[in-house]
């Protein structure tokens, strides 16, 4: 599966605004497979936009998404449907419904788009909640468990299908740093063992640096891309004073200030 | 060789020890297999080691690892050795995250069995505990009015003109319809006993007292716990879904003044007006019908003045301030106590119109006796 090292997502020349505001501008970038690949950027930057383009929760102002070469803003609805079947998403806080237990929120999209029978799906839940750490926690309700735990759920749900491409949302957002690093370290886990490419949105920097392979950086000001590559190399090399003050949170080193300035020009 | 269905043998060895040959295609699609056959191969074979042998393992996705699982739990129950020789790396790293952690086993929760939910202590019990929170809640809401009078309340002005609004002049069309099809009911209803006695004129009285007493303050209270009140059980309980109410709390203002007071002033200043406005379209709907049966407006108007009164007139207003309460107490109580998610938001709402018809309902009889015994 990996071997292929064609892009996986490609962004073209993608613009996004709501009405005649524009958010950012001009986005071109590849996400490899088998990347775990974040998108960064500043509060109010348009990340979270940017992923919900890619899920097709949006549409674009113009420029196109492509999956596996195959366009995505252009497809029909079938095929968005098909395409979106081998994708694994998390939202922000979770998306678990919370009408169901988390038995049923996660044999839901295998009752839908497979043929297991009953038994095979509980034994599939069973073990999807076990890798996440959940073992047991099946007749619980969203309700009943910690935030971290909901997460973790959500992650268990959006891999029910062993899906090609994993999106998170601000997968760390609100966890403490312990289960924030164990989070990662599940990330890289269902990364390496189900060969998935990866995609998030997320701001804390020890995860960026932890497990990112390759980023994009968005800039609110000049509202378009203004970093693109290896986040550890970025917050080293990168051309922008900006990127490298984000990366390095704030802390530059003397003569950046004016370096970054005559960049933005 | 990748459409070959998946397959299991277990080879037993000397002195307990046996190797589990898994085989073929194990993904989604194909056939099934049974765990349950393995587990009596297992006991049957009574094996105090078990080797997994992944070596003749083509393709393989959840499914090979859903089963894995199951062997490794059971073995662990049983007090079996687990081993794996030869599984795809991927696999190996995956079992290896999936029985990290032990499973957890839920407490059990206490089986009350379907008799027991009946017995009528427990009914009791609930049911007073119900009325006991809707008095708190009463209670609370007194004090909250009377710091409001003294001037001391953290209400805002500005709610409670925004909730006027959205409880008067928005709720104009849907009473409206409501009342006009009310008032012809009324007459139809009236009009075939009165004309079997030759008494069709009587069917004014009838519209105008049943309306201006009954029907008019009820019909109106009917749409707007529907409207009205699920709209505040809704708003409240997606504000405790948000914390808003514990940021609320914890500014030092009081919920029930800053949230609760200003929608209940603003449907009970409301709901007088919206009936005095459904008991002049009933009376309209009455005179279409009537107008129906031969009754000249002239007539129908005159003999609607005769029978209304200014009594008649207070006793549905009194009723449309009492329902008003009612109503707002039922949808606030609902929202402010209701669960952080959005089932118990929906809940919220449904328990809130619920116990607002019923409330309704109980109160209006209330009403009526009280008004029959004191001569009103």
């Amino acid at each position: 599966m990996q071997a292929d090292s064609k892009a996986h997502i490609e962004i073209r020349g993608l613009t996004m605004a709501y009405g005649s505001f524009v958010i950012q501008r001009d986005l071109n970038f590849d996400v490899n497979r088998g990347d775990i690949f974040v998108i960064m950027g500043g509060s109010g930057c348009g990340k979270s936009t940017l992923l919900k383009h890619m899920l097709g929760l949006i549409s674009p102002a113009a420029g196109d998404i492509l999956y596996n070469g195959e366009s995505f803003v252009n497809a029909s609805a079938d095929k968005k449907q098909e395409m979106r079947q081998c994708w694994g998403i998390t939202y922000q806080s979770g998306g678990l419904f919370s009408a169901m237990s988390l038995a049923e929120n996660i044999a839901l999209p295998l009752q839908l788009y497979t043929d297991y029978s009953d038994n095979e799906t509980a034994e599939i839940v069973a073990y999807k909640l076990a890798l996440v750490g959940l073992a047991g926690y099946q007749e619980y309700y969203p309700s009943e468990i910690s935030g971290g735990m909901r997460k973790r759920a959500a992650l268990a749900r959006a891999i029910a299908l062993d899906p090609e491409i994993l999106f998170f949302d601000e997968p760390s957002a609100g966890l403490d740093p312990i289960s924030s690093r164990l989070l990662d370290e599940l990330i890289v886990e269902m990364q390496e063992s189900l060969g998935a490419t990866v995609v998030m949105v997320t701001h804390e920097l020890p995860s960026i640096f932890d497990i990112a392979s390759n980023s994009v950086y968005l800039d609110a000001n000049s509202r378009t891309m203004i970093g693109y590559g290896d986040p550890k190399h970025l917050r080293d090399h990168s051309d922008q004073a900006v990127v490298r003050q984000f990366l390095a949170r704030g802390i530059t080193a003397p003569g950046d200030e004016e370096k970054g300035e005559q960049a933005h020009e | 060789m990748s459409t070959e269905p998946p397959g299991f043998e277990l080879v037993p060895d000397t002195d307990g020890q046996a190797t589990l040959v898994l085989s073929g295609n194990w993904t989604q699609g194909q056939p099934p297999l049974d765990f349950a056959v393995l587990r009596s191969d297992i006991y049957a074979a009574s094996v105090h080691q078990l080797m997994i042998n992944g070596a003749q393992l083509d393709l393989w996705d959840s499914r090979l690892m859903a089963f894995l699982l199951q062997c490794h739990n059971y073995c662990q129950a049983e007090n079996i050795e687990f081993r794996t020789l030869d599984l795809p790396g991927g696999a190996e790293k995956l079992l290896k995250v999936a029985t990290a952690v032990k499973t957890h086993e839920r407490p059990e929760p206490q089986a009350d069995s379907w008799l027991q939910s009946l017995n009528p202590a427990g009914l009791l019990k609930e049911a007073l505990e119900h009325l006991t929170g809707s008095l708190e809640f009463i209670g609370e809401v007194t004090i909250a009015l009377t710091r409001l009078m003294v001037g001391k309340a953290n209400t805002r002005i500005v709610d409670f003109k925004a909730f006027c609004y959205q409880a008067g002049p928005e709720a104009f069309a849907i009473i409206s319809l409501t009342s006009v099809l009310v008032g012809m009911i009324l007459a139809y209803l009236g009009a075939v006993q009165l004309s079997q006695f030759g008494a069709e004129i009587y069917v004014a009285d009838l519209v105008v007292i049943g309306t201006l007493r009954e029907m008019g303050a009820l019909m109106t209270a009917v749409v707007m716990a529907g409207r009205t009140g699920a709209a505040y059980a809704a708003q409240l309980g997606t504000m405790q879904t948000n914390e808003e109410i514990d940021a609320i709390a914890t500014m030092g203002i009081s919920p029930i003044e800053f949230l609760v007071v200003p929608r209940m002033l603003a449907l009970v200043a409301m709901m007088p007006l919206l009936t005095i406005y459904a008991d002049l379209l009933g009376m309209v709907g009455g005179g279409i019908v009537a107008g129906g049966m031969g009754i000249t407006p002239l007539q129908y108007i005159s003999q609607s003045e005769t029978a209304m009164s200014f009594t008649h007139l207070s006793v549905g207003l009194i009723k449309s301030v009492v329902f008003a309460t009612l109503i707002a107490i039922a949808g606030c109580r609902s929202g402010i106590n209701s669960g952080r998610s959005s089932a118990a938001v929906g809940q919220a709402a449904t328990e809130a119109v619920v116990t607002a018809i019923v409330y309704l309902i109980v109160a209006d009889a209330a009403i009526n006796i009280i008004f029959q015994q004191i001569g009103i």
